[in-house]
């Protein structure tokens, strides 16, 4: 489904991403984690062409990314993405953020993107926040709505960009709880997270970058069980006993 | 102190200030408003673009309209439109413009340069998250700024927007180089038929005054009113 191919990037002389090569399959969870500054939240952007790169090849459902030719807004509006600030649009009410995207790029009809935006909202419960403008809602609640929005353009793949990275500690679960089960109906997902209790229940595998790097791409049980890089040893063992 | 002054001149002449200056004022003022966010958004958003084929352009063009006296631009375009506008439909002679069309003209292509620094701050002032949330779920660039960032770029901006247009309001008593009956041109004939040069001439500041200032106190009003939940 997802299939990343050699990638670099630069930043003037500084390289983000060094050599990336990693698959998605479809209906696969795959979850992205390393320390700040790696370079995961860089990689994710890559697949939907939100930061362009300038080597290696990036493959979503057969469509290269990178190539001149590919219609990035068609490719984007059948990959969901949400990211760690939400961006919902703060001027529009919590439905018109549902509808936005599906009138104007897919050619529903106000009412079927209604419904459709409805339903969603009633999935992550929030059905009774559809009037309210986003800086009415919590932080929790805010996400829910931007992964519903996601949702509703009928994705082929979800991209989660540090979602509850942004949170209040007891909004994370409310999230993660969506997501589980999201994945667990199976919906391909790239996820780019610290939340390892998250990786341990739903992620496939397990994806660990350094310095641009992809230096672990391993099964989940493989992954939190013996990971074969220091690098990850030393991460795992920081931010699994604190 | 007031008693060698005859203020009956206003009461007499009211009408003519009013229905005929004021109303050219006010609708040059609107006219050249209206054209000059709409060009200003575009320059600005030319402005912005990566590419140096779009924003050099838009940027000399800033550049050049803000380091010109608006006296010489409105005096230059009244004598240069007619024969621009013929060149441009390929006619022998020049059109006929009139001056009230040429001051729309002149004023909307020069407070565009103004309105466009105002916009390009507000667009600059929606995070580059919400740009990326537009792409991410399919819109293209023309409806990510039309649906997200240009709405909410106006909103931050409306205060300062308007807070042009009232310099605009001021700005436009300059037409009279050109003889036009604006307020101030209205004021000015009716101060030198009966030469009553300065009753005229303070009226005309009160009135000015007046209007700016309740205009600039309603912006203020508004721009509590206005603001985003974030």
């Amino acid at each position: 489904m997802i299939s990343l191919r050699n990638v670099s990037k630069w930043f003037g002389n500084f390289q983000v991403l060094n050599n990336c090569s990693t698959e998605v399959a479809k209906g696969e969870v795959v979850v992205v984690c390393g320390p700040s500054g790696s370079g995961k939240s860089t990689l994710i952007k890559c697949v939907n062409g939100l930061e362009p790169f300038q080597k290696g090849e990036v493959l979503v459902d057969g469509i290269s990314v990178g190539a001149a030719r590919t219609d990035l807004p068609k490719l984007r509006s059948r990959v969901g993405m949400v990211f760690q600030h939400f961006e919902l649009f703060p001027h529009m009410s919590v439905l018109a953020n549902l509808t936005l995207a599906q009138v104007k790029v897919l050619g529903r009809t106000p009412q079927s993107a209604q419904s459709k935006g409805l339903k969603l909202l009633e999935r992550v419960g929030l059905t009774a926040h559809k009037d309210k403008f986003p800086g009415q809602l919590s932080g929790g609640q805010q996400q829910r709505v931007a992964i519903a929005r996601a949702l509703c353009m009928d994705p082929i793949a979800m991209l989660f960009d540090e979602p509850t990275s942004a949170l209040d500690p007891e909004m994370i679960n409310e999230v993660l709880d969506v997501m589980v089960e999201l994945a667990q109906e199976g919906m391909t997902m790239m996820v780019v997270t610290h939340e390892m209790g998250f990786a341990n229940k739903v992620a496939h595998r397990v994806i660990f970058m350094d310095e641009g790097k992809i230096v672990e791409d391993a099964p989940k049980d493989e992954f939190f069980g013996t990971p074969r890089s220091e690098r990850a040893q030393l991460f795992l063992s920081k931010i699994l006993h604190h | 102190m007031f008693g060698g002054f005859d203020f009956d001149v206003i009461q007499r002449s009211f009408a003519y200030l009013f229905r005929e200056g004021m109303v050219f004022t006010v609708t040059l003022t609107l006219l050249a408003m209206s054209g000059g966010i709409v060009l200003g958004t575009l320059l600005a958003m030319m402005r912005l673009s990566s590419h140096a084929f779009v924003s050099a352009p838009a940027g000399a063009y800033v550049n050049l309209m803000r380091s010109v006296p608006l006296v010489l631009v409105i005096f230059w375009f009244y004598f240069l439109v007619p024969w621009l506008g013929g060149w441009v439909i390929g006619a022998r002679e020049p059109i006929k413009v009139g001056a009230f069309w040429s001051c729309v003209i002149t004023f909307t292509l020069f407070e565009a340069a103004y309105y466009c620094e105002i916009m390009r701050a507000g667009i600059q002032s929606i995070s580059r998250g919400q740009v990326a949330a537009g792409y991410a779920i399919g819109l293209n660039y023309w409806q990510t700024m039309g649906h997200v960032v240009l709405p909410q770029a106006f909103r931050n901006m409306t205060p300062v927007l308007l807070t042009q247009t009232v310099i605009l309001f001021q700005d436009t008593s300059l037409v009279y180089v050109l003889s036009v009956t604006d307020f101030l041109g209205a004021a000015a004939k009716v101060a030198n038929r009966d030469h009553r040069l300065v009753e005229m001439y303070l009226f005309a500041a009160l009135v000015y005054f007046t209007v700016s200032f309740a205009a600039s106190y309603a912006v203020r009003r508004l721009q509590s009113r206005i603001a985003v939940i974030r």
